[in-house]
């Protein structure tokens, strides 16, 4: 992609941040207008004076979630590469399991989470949800990036009479990097997704201390401000989570992939 | 130079892919040393001929013999049509690659990929990644690598196709010149006449559908040659008998 002039990259940061002040500025007005009381809808500066009233539990709760989403992020980046190589190793094993994996994906995590609450400790299914949501897309990628390499470099490695594992190491993995950095990408935001909902099933059945069941939490007690600031946070956590695996993939392939170059060259 | 063994044979070999006959009764004796050339037009199994030469093939039919291997590893090089590097490693890394495979110590691997950069005038470049250069910097990279293991063998399939004509032919001279230099065999296989004669010392006609070599022509101009030859009347009238010889090929190869 070609970096814009100086001009063009001032107004793509200059938009967002004006359409962002006018909405809050509307938001605002709203409130005030209309006289809503804040359990119909809290102002903006409301839902910022709660976020840090509540900063010492919502910070908790955060903390909480975030845990839960980098531990099911790793075993989703662990186990979904772990298993990609090992399907690739086989034709049999990737037609006996892969169907599997994909009918563990489609099938809503919310519908699952409640059975994993009875089989599992609580923390041990919030884990799992926040895993099997993002481990999908990592396998996914990490299957088609091991599948794209090019054919003439295979052919080289075979005329070198390079062993499997060499093969492997040396071109299938570092071809496969962009695919399973963009696996990793959409695996971030899905186990913040999974953490949430496996929260929230855990949560109307009477545990938890993550953001999402502090939502549920306030909910029932109608406080509304601390809804929205639950949920800002929430918002925030997985901007982060996006900025920081962007960041990375970009470290990772700025020397030599088309998606991470500096410019048009 | 016909007395010695030959590092290459292909006797009566076929080659077939399901219906498709690529390769039919194909002939091929390459002498140590010799610069050969495959000419044909495209889809005449020159290709197939070159991978089954490097034992990426076997054929349906027939014999080859090919040069003994190193410790299990084909003594071979192979440059292919386009650059094929690994986009992730540095100049250095990707003509290391035969070397790396072959777990040679560090230190020698440097050496030779040092020595190796050197010839192909790419020593400032080393550190850099493949997308930093230029098509035909690429392309000595990828001759770099396949002559870095000081091959008995160097096959060329259309390396130098998609570049341009100035680049191509600098690229013609310097590979005279590291022919000269190191003496290896070479098969190059080329849809260009011109090509063919300036770099050959025997251009081998092809014709298709069933591919053979159905025309031989000596090139004996001396090496070096440059751009005297390349204006001279004498390859003038090489590129004209060359040219001559692919057409009837091409024309027996019609379909009928």
């Amino acid at each position: 992609m070609i970096a814009g002039t100086l001009r063009e990259r001032v107004l793509r940061l200059m938009l967002p941040g004006a359409a962002l002040a006018l909405g809050l500025l509307l938001w605002d007005l709203a409130v005030r207008l209309l006289a809503l009381p804040p359990y119909v809808l809290p102002s903006p500066g409301l839902v910022a004076a709660t976020l840090v009233a509540d900063a010492p539990l919502l910070g908790g709760a955060l903390l909480a979630t975030l845990v839960t989403t980098a531990e099911g992020f790793a075993l989703a980046a662990v186990g979904g590469i772990a298993l990609a190589v090992l399907l690739n190793q086989s034709r049999a094993l990737e037609y006996a399991l892969y169907p599997y994996a994909v009918i563990l994906q489609v099938t809503p995590i919310i519908a699952i989470a409640p059975l994993l609450l009875i089989y599992l400790p609580q923390q041990a299914a919030v884990l799992a949800c926040a895993w099997l949501v993002a481990f999908f897309p990592v396998l996914a990628n990490t299957t088609l990036g091991l599948n794209s390499v090019d054919r003439n470099l295979a052919a080289l490695f075979q005329l070198y009479r390079a062993s499997r594992l060499q093969v492997l190491l040396r071109l299938k993995l570092p071809a496969a990097l962009p695919h399973i950095l963009a696996g990793l990408r959409i695996a971030g935001g899905l186990s913040l997704i999974g953490a949430v909902v496996a929260e929230i099933a855990a949560g109307s059945a009477g545990a938890g201390s993550g953001l999402a069941y502090r939502i549920v939490e306030a909910g029932y007690r109608l406080n509304i401000p601390r809804m929205f600031a639950a949920l800002l946070l929430l918002s925030l956590a997985g901007i982060a989570i996006f900025f920081v695996l962007s960041w990375l993939s970009h470290v990772v392939l700025r020397h030599w992939h088309e998606s991470a170059a500096p410019d048009g060259q | 130079m016909d007395r010695a063994e030959p590092v290459i044979a292909l006797q009566g070999v076929a080659k077939t892919f399901g219906e498709l006959v690529a390769l039919e009764g194909f002939d091929l004796a390459v002498q140590p040393g010799q610069f050969v050339t495959l000419l044909g037009p495209s889809g005449c199994g020159k290709s197939t001929a070159l991978r089954i030469v490097a034992g990426l093939s076997e054929p349906s039919r027939g014999r080859v013999v090919r040069p003994q291997p190193q410790s299990g590893v084909p003594d071979v090089g192979f440059v292919f049509q386009e650059p094929t590097l690994m986009p992730w490693a540095t100049v250095a890394a990707n003509v290391a690659l035969p070397l790396t495979l072959r777990r040679l110590p560090a230190a020698e691997i440097a050496s030779r990929v040092e020595a190796m950069l050197a010839r192909v005038g790419l020593s400032d470049f080393a550190r850099a990644y493949p997308r930093q250069l230029s098509g035909g910097m690429q392309m000595r990279v990828s001759i770099a690598r396949a002559l870095v293991t000081a091959p008995a063998l160097l096959l060329m399939d259309e390396p130098f196709a998609a570049l341009d004509e100035i680049t191509r032919f600098r690229l013609n001279d310097d590979l005279l010149a590291l022919w000269q230099a190191l003496g290896q065999t070479v098969v190059f296989v080329t849809h260009s006449v011109f090509e063919s004669v300036y770099l050959s010392q025997r251009v081998l006609v092809m014709r298709a559908r069933p591919g053979r070599i159905v025309a031989e022509i000596a090139i004996d101009a001396p090496l070096p040659r440059g751009e005297l030859f390349r204006t001279s009347a004498d390859y003038a009238a090489l590129c004209r008998r060359v040219s001559q010889a692919l057409h009837a090929a091409s024309d027996a190869g019609a379909p009928a």
